[in-house]
Order: C-alpha cells, then sequence, then structure tokens
C-alpha cells in the first residue's frame, strides 16, 4: 500500500524526516511512534498527499503523489491530528459535505453516513450542531467523516491525544473493527498503550529518524528485558541509592519518581534490593511493555 | 472539482440565509430612501440633480457597487482566515480528492454566487424605486459581481497570508471606507481637488461605480470598456496572487 526509500522532508534548514524506508502492506495496522518532533506528522503528511516529498521516493497506493494525489486521496480518509469539523454545522451536514468532495452522490453519502454515525454511535445526535460535542464525539465524528468514501487506507495522526479513558478505549474498540474488516491503518501516537493495543508492525522514531522497527513483541524481546521491576524511595533518595543496585540489573533507569530495574527475574531481584537494606515506599514487579523500549531508545519521559 | 468545494459554502450559506436575503433587501430600501430620496429631495431642489439625473438614480448604482465591494472584500477575509485557522475548512477539503487551485476556485466562485444574489434584489429595489433607466440595467448584474470579485481576488490573496486578522480592519479604516466615501459613489469624483481625483480615479472602487451607474442610466459608452478591463484584470491578477499565497500557506 505504501512504499518509502530515503524520504526526506525539509522545513528551510530544518530536517523533520531523515532519509527513513518502510513498506506498509495490505490490512496492515501501521504505527510510528515517538515523541513530540520526532517527525511522525511530517511523514503522516507525506504519505497523505497533502505535503509534498522534499527527497527521496514515496509510492501510495502503487501511485506517485506528487503527481496523482487527488486520485489517491479518492481512496484514503485522513484523520488530522488537529479537527477540522464544521462546528456551526450538524454531525450529518458534516457527513454530507465530506462526502460530496468525493464526488459521491447524495443518497449513497446518505446511506453510508447512516451506517457511520451506528458506527461512531452518533445516531442519536445526527442533528445537533458539532459545536457543543465532547471531544470524544468530535474525535469519532472525524474518524467516520473519512470513512465516508469507504477508503482502502485509513490514517490517523494522534487519534486521542486529549480524551479521557473511556472514550479511547470506545475509539480503540472502533478502530480494532475497522482493522477487523480489513482496512489499512496507518497510526502515529506517543501512547504506548495504543500502539499495543492496535499495531501490527510499529516504528519507533527519534530525531526524524527510525531507531527501532517490529512487532510490538519483538520490540519488548529485542530492546528490554523479561522483567521490570519498578521502586520509589523518599524524594531525593533516588541519585544516592541508583549506584548500588546498578549490579542487581541487566540496566537501570532513573526517572525523576521511580528507579527502574531491567531484569531476568524481577522477584529475584526486589529480593536482593531488600537484603541490601534499602526501604522502598513501593515497589512493582511487572512485564516489559513497548513504554521500557521507547525510554531506551528515544531516552526520553513521555510526557512533552 | 472546485464546484465541490463552492458546494461546502453553499451548504454553509443555507443555515443563514433568510436573515441575509432579508439584509440584502432592507439595505438597499433604507438607503434609498434615506439618502436617496429624502436626502436627495435637497439636493435636487438646490442643484437640479447631479449629472443629469435625479440624486436618487445618481446614488443608487454608485452604492450597489459599494455594497458588492463591502461584500467581495467581507467574504475573502474572514472566511479565509477561518478557512486556515479557525474552522480549518480548507484542510479538510485539501485531505479530500481537491486541490489547493479547486479549494481558491470554489471560495471565489461562491462568492460571486452570493453577489449574485445580492445584487438581484438590489436591482429589483431599484427598479421599485424607477431608477433603472435602461435595459443596459441587465447587464449592471455581472458588472456589479465583477466588481465585488475584483476585492475578494486580491484580498482572499492578501488574507492568506495573514497571521491574525487585525490586519482587516486596517484595510478597512484605510482602503475600503475612505474607497466607499470618494470614489464616485455618493458625489461625483469631479468635486475633489486635483490631486485627490487622480487618486480617485486609480482606485477600483470608482471604475465599479462608473461602470454600474452607466449600465442602469444607459450611458453606455467605450470608456466602459476601460472600465470592464480593469476590473476583470484586477479580479484575474488577485487570482493568479490567490494561488501563490494559498499553495505557500496550505501545503508545507
Amino acid at each position: 500500500m505504501v512504499e518509502a526509500h530515503g524520504l526526506v522532508k525539509r522545513f528551510g534548514d530544518f530536517v523533520a524526516v531523515d532519509r527513513v524506508d518502510f513498506t506498509i502492506s495490505k490490512g496492515e495496522s501501521f504505527g510510528f511512534l515517538g515523541p513530540n518532533g520526532a517527525g511522525k506528522t511530517s511523514t503522516m503528511r507525506m504519505i497523505s498527499c497533502i505535503s509534498p516529498v522534499s527527497e527521496g521516493a514515496l509510492r501510495v497506493l502503487g501511485m506517485d503523489p506528487a503527481s496523482e494525489g487527488p486520485r489517491i486521496r479518492a481512496r484514503m480518509g485522513l484523520v488530522p491530528q488537529e479537527d477540522s469539523l464544521d462546528l456551526e454545522l450538524t454531525v450529518l451536514d458534516n457527513l454530507m459535505i465530506y462526502g460530496r468532495y468525493f464526488d459521491m452522490p447524495k443518497k449513497v453519502i446518505r446511506e453510508r453516513a447512516d451506517q457511520l454515525l451506528e458506527f461512531a454511535q452518533l445516531t442519536e445526535r445526527a442533528h445537533d450542531r458539532v459545536d457543543p460535542l465532547s471531544g470524544g464525539m468530535k474525535r469519532r465524528l472525524t474518524i467516520a467523516r473519512a470513512l465516508i468514501s469507504d477508503p482502502d487506507l485509513l490514517v490517523l495522526d494522534e487519534p486521542t491525544t486529549g480524551l479521557d479513558p473511556q472514550a479511547r478505549h470506545l475509539l480503540w474498540d472502533r478502530l480494532y473493527r475497522l482493522k477487523q474488516e480489513g482496512v489499512t491503518l496507518i497510526i502515529t501516537t506517543h501512547y504506548m498503550d495504543e500502539a499495543e493495543q492496535l499495531c501490527d508492525r510499529l516504528v519507533v522514531m527519534d530525531k526524524g529518524r527510525f531507531a527501532a522497527e517490529g512487532t510490538p513483541r519483538q520490540l519488548i524481546e529485542e530492546f528490554s528485558t523479561k522483567e521490570v521491576v519498578e521502586l520509589r524511595f523518599a524524594p531525593g533518595q533516588h541519585e544516592e541509592i541508583a549506584p548500588s543496585l546498578v549490579a542487581l540489573a541487566e540496566r537501570q533507569e532513573v526517572l525523576p519518581d521511580r528507579i527502574l530495574l531491567y531484569t531476568e527475574d524481577g522477584d529475584a531481584a526486589l529480593q536482593e534490593v531488600a537484603r541490601m537494606g534499602h526501604v522502598a515506599q513501593s515497589t512493582l514487579v511487572r512485564r516489559s511493555t513497548l513504554e521500557d523500549v521507547f525510554l531506551r531508545l528515544t531516552g526520553r519521559s513521555l510526557v512533552d | 472539482m472546485w464546484l465541490r468545494a463552492a458546494g461546502y459554502w453553499a451548504y454553509q450559506y443555507r443555515r443563514t440565509w433568510r436573515s441575509s436575503v432579508v439584509t440584502s433587501f432592507l439595505i438597499p430600501v433604507l438607503y434609498l430612501a434615506a439618502m436617496g430620496v429624502a436626502l436627495g429631495s435637497l439636493i435636487d431642489k438646490h442643484s437640479h440633480g447631479v449629472s443629469g439625473v435625479t440624486y436618487v438614480a445618481y446614488l443608487a448604482p454608485g452604492l450597489l457597487a459599494g455594497t458588492c465591494m463591502q461584500i467581495g472584500t467581507n467574504d475573502a477575509t474572514y472566511p479565509v482566515m477561518g478557512g486556515i485557522k479557525w474552522m480549518r475548512t480548507y484542510f479538510a477539503q485539501l485531505a479530500s480528492p481537491l486541490e489547493v487551485y479547486d479549494v481558491l476556485l470554489g471560495h471565489l466562485a461562491w462568492i460571486a454566487a452570493r453577489l449574485a444574489i445580492v445584487v438581484s434584489i438590489y436591482l429589483a429595489v431599484m427598479a421599485a424605486f424607477g431608477v433603472v433607466y435602461s435595459p443596459w440595467a441587465v447587464a449592471a448584474l455581472p458588472a456589479a459581481v465583477l466588481t465585488g470579485l475584483a476585492f475578494s481576488a486580491p484580498v482572499s490573496a492578501f488574507a492568506a497570508t495573514q497571521d491574525k486578522d487585525t490586519s482587516f480592519s486596517t484595510l478597512y479604516r484605510f482602503a475600503i471606507i475612505p474607497m466607499f466615501l470618494f470614489s464616485g459613489t455618493f458625489f461625483p469624483v469631479s468635486q475633489l481637488p486635483a490631486w485627490l481625483q487622480a487618486v480617485a480615479y486609480a482606485t477600483p472602487l470608482y471604475h465599479g461605480v462608473a461602470l454600474c451607474r452607466d449600465l442602469t442610466l444607459g450611458q453606455v459608452s467605450w470608456a466602459d470598456l476601460g472600465h470592464l478591463a480593469y476590473l476583470s484584470a484586477l479580479a484575474f491578477v488577485g487570482y493568479l496572487a490567490g494561488r501563490r499565497t494559498f499553495a505557500r500557506r496550505l501545503v508545507v
């Protein structure tokens, strides 16, 4: 569906995307992870044919975005980072107008809109103005709108940023259904749980480059250990205690609020800590997650 | 393709068309009654009309062109900024098969359609006031729409370069309002001091007013071709500039 070789995006002297290669196949759900400013959105905008490629080769749906943008976009649905709904019009009108951009007959748009409102759980709000809707509802409407033309490829730029947990889970459920229906999904996110839930395969981006690539499982195996021990000590004690724990783990990460010990056997490491006489305020042994991979690869916390 | 973009604006207009039509009807009625008839009777008594016709007949086509200028400017400032920054309509359109040229042309086409509605009502009101003197007045419809577009096209090109809407009120204060008052709308430009006359002749509104007035009064001459050429050129150059500024702003 998408093939990129040596893809570059420049804004003046700033290189936002620096020679990346990737291939996304049909029916796959592919994620771009990374901190803010890593180049995710720039990559997405090039794939969506709304931002010209600075350098390199890009094929989307077998076509060249530079010369066949409109034909590619006709088969693609885009959920941008910032909603671009018409707040003064009704939910249904927003779908009707968007369908017209794709030159669909009114009757077909109407039928499809009814299905999509059902899908987005907005049927009851169909004739309400968009403005007073909640953030989650607006986001679902934006996704429904992107699906109006029954696209082969759905591109979502940070679909759940700023939503509350319920709204996010509902959205994930809807996206998962799309995936089951065989729609190819491309997602950017800086939420690791989102990537773990939705992506078959993902890349971790940092400073315009790919730091790693693979399935969530592969990435965890490659870049993290089986288990992680989280230790929380009294404020200010972290720097003091951390050096003495280095030997207990394969790798150690000192965060502002916690010390993380990466090890194959978490319980054993925890016993060792206790034997050394350190008294933690709280402890937790857990399996490694993508978050650990992310911390290792980008070397920074997830907050912006 | 651009028709699809114009469709958006038409859709949006459905929400407000009633108040818009009522306003388009009331404004000429009020202005022509107060300034054309009431104030005009004084002018007619003291100076036997203006340029050989009653003041209301002189004023009406001037106000028509002036109204088109205001609508043409208004619809190309805040809605353009809204399309880029507030509602982000243009970005929604660009995520579909539409291209930047469709987005711009669609918006301008809609402004033209809206102007045509307003001008039709205006001409009907003028007819009711008995100030349409010639069948040429039918041509005042496209002429007045063109006058509006001679503003919309360059103003939308300008609006797409702006980051804040503060420059729009500057545009009104220093360009639109002075033009409205001094470009032959209310009195002949020959009343102005010589140096100001030169300035007035250079303004697009002067040419729009002169063209509309010649058509409704039936005083058509070769000079009208000049007015037509001036307004068309401005609209076209404005459109070309808009293609550049829109692309620079929307495709990054």
